[in-house]
């Protein structure tokens, strides 16, 4: 620590001495003292072209003497005076030195921000009512912070393409644009995928994908997340709703063990959008296509909103007192033994650890999760398409998940297993398991979100809430600790996991009192080491590392080299 | 410069002091290799290959050679700037992208005398470090690619350049690389990303400064055609002697090219600082046309600031203080610069009282707008903004608070670019709006004033 | 789709290609001038074939190729004339000389906008286009005929004399 200490230097913001790294970007070390640089084309985790020239501001050095001047003298804390450039600087870009000033207020400062703020609406179409980035465009932002109000722009606009078909997931409108180059940059450097550039010149310039080329990969949206105006918007959300109507929830994914950290935007507990929250330990600030556009089954028409009981081969609606007593008097007519539990690495840490208990009450003889694989993308995407397969591993006591599944099937197969509790899965289309084979239990009991193969076979069906309408956490393929909230109500009878399996517990005999989310995650803390001394607010928005893995997520691998070659901030 | 003849009609003027045009226009002179060593060709090259690289880079130094491109930097401080600890390959390259309104002095070397130019940039090559250069040269010169080319090829074939040249150890391999059509290519950073096969949007400096990471992130030098022309002769008559033509600090020769309303336009190479603009307009130019007057001069490419006849330059300080007519003004860096313009590129735009300051204003401002990369917002949008203001101006639907709009919008493109020609695209509107204001004010409609301009009404200007 | 390129011209683009050991990228312009020169204009072919050969993406040709008016993505006339338009050719009448052009060769300009720079005589051998500063401006107007450089060009009808076969 003392090493970095030396490398310190002394940088007045705004009048303020602060103390910041030799070689942070101006812009950090502002942002870092509490000062917002208004900037468009920056971007921590891009390279820096410097071409909005939005982030200009004031610099000075001291002062050079002449040759034969006394140089000047230092004050009481050691600061010398500041002699300001006449000309101003970009933030972004360039970095602090010894005894640097900034000045983000005055005079040349402001007049450089109303005038880049005028350039930028010059030719632009000003057609805020319509635009989706409204409320969240930085335009619109910056205008009101830094804009004149007026315009002194009397000609003609340049006439641009508009709504333009660049992907099958995105549109762009040209005349939005601002040349910022962050969606061409976040092709070339992150996706690696470099369709889109700039043709022409001047202002004529316009941004293109290649013609009979798409921008199709599987990282695209995010450049309409990293567009700081309306010129790339996505075809999901396009028109759906203004921005300004949607609540945040800060949650994460669920779609792999990765976990990238997301916001769901949702009004009247239906979900509009998603997309990526910075962490910069496990998804940077993307996130993959296939996972954010992954939400709206849960609108579905076949969402499970009831408990059904099987009578005479056809279900029935049942309400939870009648669902909760008959899974206890069938349950109670088994032995322990002929009992199997298989729950799911979807379920939060919580949910795991009352299903943990419920197989402990039940003497249930199996205990598993079902392993959910596919191709590591090598980006953000992990081969582990379980969310949660850590914590399933600590809390159930599994060595590798999914591995006694084969044993469950043979000892229905054999007879010696009568009763199958299937906790958030499908074990049909996930596991293996036929309908023939389910028809030899005495007692099938599910829990799912939707409609599905392995309920159509249960006996009693119960309707477990989905990752969006639950709470809980969960341990990602690199061993962090982090939260998933609730964003919206689960629908109808629809209880959350958690809430379910208690209620097992109870009916078939044993009251624990446990209230809510964080009740669990108390007993956690109690009763598996990793957890000991956590608490639930220390988690934050951000989680914390809790095991130690070897896994690695090979984009924030690659980010790490950039970061290091100082290509960009992180 | 005694037994050379030239050709007839072209004959230097006998103010003028040729060194880099020495051979320009000269009769019996071709570009052939063997002509170039029948005259003491490449002696400087082989005696450069002798010396220890810092003395050629501190004679230059000495010299106090400024470059010849348009900013007039000093040539061996900016060789000075590879860092010392560099073990990256450095690499030269030779901005022959001559692309300056106003300006036309390169194209004669290349055409006429390429081998000057490939002496003076093996010197220079060889004092940077330098193993494989560059000549960018402008797509508009075609034949002088072919001609360049084809003088490498004859150097190469006599050992003058290649593998191990003259049994030194040295290896240089020189190549031409054609420009497209684009002004920005002549920005040095700008050309460096053209020459890697990309847009040429100039580079931020810092962190790109080309003398630390150029061509490929590596070390690279860019010097003007004629600035590495005179290395040659720097080394050839010593770097104390080249200082002694000039003027101090303004040490050399250089060549004015001028253009517009004189009786003999064409180019000139003087001792910086030894002739006035009066001499250059009025003796070698043979003056204004008959029955004219002068209104204005750009002294230094269609960037420099515009200089109005009549008006009276305080230049100097102290004892050297001194007040300074148009005509007296002396073309030399410090001088000009003084009198509020620049030396720049050399090319000197003569403006007679035939023409429309709008008109001229409005002609500049539609080669910047042409001109403009688009990278960086102001001078994107402002280019083209100010070119459709003067567009109205010439066309009399322009109201006089566009003039004030106009300042303002060159105002606030001018220091807030990535490259210099945010500068460049501003200083006309700027400087002739500080000198012409009534002029152009007097082509305004007062009864346009907040009128919406569109089509219709240009068309309706228009008469059409 | 693909592009003809005969076989000395490539093996000319493969030559010029060893000017820039550092990076094949380099080479785009002078694979670009080849092409042009040899096929008249830059066709979509013209730029995957340039891509392919650089291993580039093809936007990336693109971008450069849409950059700078040197390269044409429309067919030129069999003598394509650039006037130069700025300001000290302009001084010495070569909006004039552009005017008297287009009559002499039937070209209409009407039509000509920034992205469609170049009109085309009805019979296809001339096409003109304006050029910014060709740098000699001591001696306008100035003007190019394909690779001819031409000065003081005062008369169309002599001008266009040298090129009417």
């Amino acid at each position: 620590m003392s090493e970095a200490k030396t490398d310190l230097v002394d940088v007045q913001i705004d009048g303020v001495w602060h103390r910041f790294p030799k070689g942070t970007r101006m812009i950090e070390a502002c942002r870092q003292a509490g000062v917002e640089v208004p900037h468009y084309c920056y971007h921590p985790k891009l390279t820096s072209p410097g071409n909005c020239r939005m982030c200009l501001v004031e610099m000075g050095l001291p002062p050079r003497p002449a040759p034969g001047a006394e140089a000047p003298e230092p004050d009481e804390d050691g600061h010398l005076p500041i002699s300001w450039m006449p000309r101003p600087v970009i933030a972004c870009a360039n970095t602090v030195g010894p005894n640097m000033g900034i000045r983000t207020t005055g005079p040349l400062t402001e007049e450089c921000r109303k005038g880049v703020m005028e350039f930028l609406l010059a030719n632009h179409p000003l057609d805020c009512p319509i635009c989706d980035q409204a409320g969240e465009c930085s335009l619109q932002e910056f205008s009101v912070e830094h804009g004149k109000g007026e315009s002194r722009f009397r000609e003609q606009k340049v006439k641009k393409p508009k709504n333009v078909d660049v992907g099958p997931r995105i549109r762009l409108d040209d005349e939005r644009c601002i040349m910022c180059s962050r969606c061409i940059r976040f092709t070339d450097e992150i996706a690696d995928d470099p369709v889109l550039g700039f043709t022409d010149r001047g202002s004529h310039t316009v941004l293109t994908v290649y013609p009979g080329r798409e921008l199709a990969n599987n990282y695209s949206l995010n450049t309409v997340d990293i567009c700081p105006v309306g010129a790339l918007t996505s075809n999901d959300f396009r028109f759906q709703m203004r921005v300004w109507f949607m609540r945040e929830t800060h949650t994460i994914d669920t779609n792999c063990a990765t976990g990238c950290n997301i916001t769901v935007f949702s009004r009247q507990n239906k979900i509009y959008r998603i997309t990526p929250r910075q962490n910069n330990e496990v998804n940077s600030d993307w996130m993959p296509d296939s996972h954010r556009l992954n939400y709206h089954w849960i609108e579905s028409e076949a969402r499970l909103t009831d408990p059904l009981v099987k009578e005479g081969g056809h279900h029935r609606i049942a309400d939870w007192s009648e669902a909760l007593a008959t899974a206890a008097d069938r349950l109670s007519s088994l032995k322990g033994g002929e009992i199997a539990v298989i729950a799911s690495a979807r379920m939060t840490n919580e949910e795991l650890l009352l299903v943990k208990r419920l197989a402990k009450q039940l003497k249930a003889g199996h205990l598993d999760t079902v392993a959910r694989t596919g191709e590591a993308d090598g980006y953000l995407i992990s081969s582990d398409r379980n969310p949660n397969t850590n914590g399933a591993k600590l809390i159930l006591g599994l060595e590798n998940p999914g591995s006694g599944i084969a044993a469950i099937q043979r000892g229905i197969e054999e007879g010696r297993i009568k009763g199958l509790l299937v906790l958030q899965e499908n074990i049909v289309d996930e596991a293996g398991f036929s309908p023939e084979l389910l028809g030899k239990l005495d007692f099938l009991l599910s829990t799912y979100p939707i409609a599905n193969a392995t309920a159509d076979a249960s006996h009693l069906v119960l309707p477990g809430a989905c990752w969006a309408e639950k709470s809980g956490t969960m341990i990602n393929a690199t061993g962090r600790l982090q939260r998933l909230n609730k964003a919206v109500d689960a629908p109808g009878q629809t209880f959350e996991p958690w809430e379910i399996v208690r209620d097992l517990i109870q009916a078939t005999g044993g009251g624990n009192g446990v209230h809510a989310v964080t009740d669990i995650f108390k007993q956690l803390t109690a009763e598996v080491e990793a957890f000991a001394g956590l608490t639930w607010g220390q988690i934050g928005d951000l989680g914390l590392p809790l095991l130690e893995t070897d896994v690695t997520i090979p984009l924030l691998e690659r980010e790490k080299q950039r970061i290091a070659s100082g290509l960009i901030v992180g | 410069m005694s037994g050379i003849s030239y050709k007839s009609g072209r004959e230097p003027h006998p103010k003028e002091h040729r060194v880099v045009f020495r051979n320009v226009d000269r009769e019996g002179w071709d570009t052939s290799l063997a002509t170039y060593l029948g005259e003491g060709g490449y002696e400087q090259w082989k005696k450069a290959l002798q010396l220890p690289r810092q003395e050629i880079i501190d004679a230059v130094k000495q010299s106090g050679l400024r470059g010849r491109g348009g900013a007039g930097f000093p040539c061996g401080v900016k060789w000075g700037f590879i860092p010392p600890t560099n073990t990256k390959p450095v690499y030269l390259i030779c901005n022959a992208d001559e692309s300056e309104p106003g300006t036309f002095k390169d194209r004669y070397i290349l055409h006429q005398d390429p081998h000057q130019l490939l002496e003076g940039m093996a010197i220079s090559c060889f004092a940077v470090g330098a193993n494989l250069a560059y000549i960018y040269i402008r797509e508009e010169f075609p034949e002088a690619a072919v001609i360049v080319e084809k003088a490498i090829a004859e150097a190469h074939e006599k050992g003058l350049l290649g593998k191990n040249i003259l049994g030194s150890g040295f290896d240089l391999d020189i190549f031409v690389h054609r420009g497209a059509g684009a002004y920005i290519c002549g920005e040095e950073t700008g050309l460096i990303e053209s020459l890697e096969g990309k847009r040429p949007y100039p580079r931020i400096k810092p962190p790109y400064f080309p003398a630390a990471m150029g061509l490929y992130l590596c070390p690279t030098i860019v010097n003007n055609v004629e600035t590495l022309c005179h290395v040659k002769h720097i080394l050839e008559i010593g770097a104390e002697a080249w200082a002694k033509t000039g003027t101090p600090n303004n040490t050399g020769t250089r060549i004015l090219c001028v253009s517009g309303d004189v009786q003999k336009p064409g180019y000139f190479e003087v001792e910086v600082g030894k002739v006035t603009l009066g001499e250059v307009i009025n003796e070698m130019c043979g003056g204004l046309k008959p029955g004219r007057s002068l209104k204005a001069v750009i002294p230094g490419g269609s960037s420099a600031k515009v200089l109005r006849a009549g008006d009276v330059y305080s230049v100097g300080r102290g004892d050297d203080a001194r007040e300074l007519t148009l005509w007296d003004i002396p073309m030399d860096f410090d001088t000009l610069a003084a009198c509020g313009s620049m030396a720049g590129s050399g090319g000197v735009i003569v403006i007679d009282d035939s023409r429309p300051i709008s008109w001229v204003l409005n002609n500049i401002n539609g080669f910047y707008a042409h001109e403009s990369c688009g990278q960086c917002t102001p001078c994107r949008e402002g280019t083209l903004w100010m070119k459709k203001i003067t567009d109205r101006l010439v066309a009399g639907q322009a109201s006089p608070s566009d003039i004030d709009t106009l300042y303002g919008v060159a105002k606030n493109i001018d220091g807030r670019t990535i490259c210099a020609f945010g500068e460049a695209c501003a200083w006309p509107t700027e400087s002739f709006i500080e000198k012409f204001r009534d002029e152009l004010t007097s082509d305004t409609r007062p009864e346009l004033e907040g009128a919406i301009v569109n089509s219709e009404t240009l068309t309706a200007a228009a008469g059409l | 789709m693909s592009l003809a390129v005969p076989t000395a011209l490539e093996k000319e683009i493969d030559d010029r290609i060893t000017h820039y050991p550092v990076s094949k990228r380099s080479a785009v312009l002078p694979v670009l001038h080849l092409l042009q020169h040899q096929f008249g204009h830059i066709t979509e072919e013209a730029i995957e074939w340039t891509a392919a050969k650089l291993e580039l993406e093809p936007i990336k040709v693109l971008e450069v190729v849409t950059f700078y008016p040197g390269f044409r993505q429309e067919a030129p006339g069999k003598y394509h004339i650039r006037v130069c338009r700025t300001l000290s050719c302009a001084m010495a009448g070569s909006y004039e000389l552009m005017d008297s052009l287009c009559e002499k060769t039937g070209i209409d300009r009407s039509g000509v906008t920034h992205h469609h720079p170049i009109a085309v005589s009805p019979d296809g051998k001339y096409s003109i286009e304006f050029a910014e500063c060709l740098a000699s401006c001591g001696f306008g107007p100035v003007c190019m005929v394909n690779d001819d450089f031409h000065e003081k060009v005062s008369d169309a009808d002599s001008l266009l004399s040298q090129y009417s076969k």
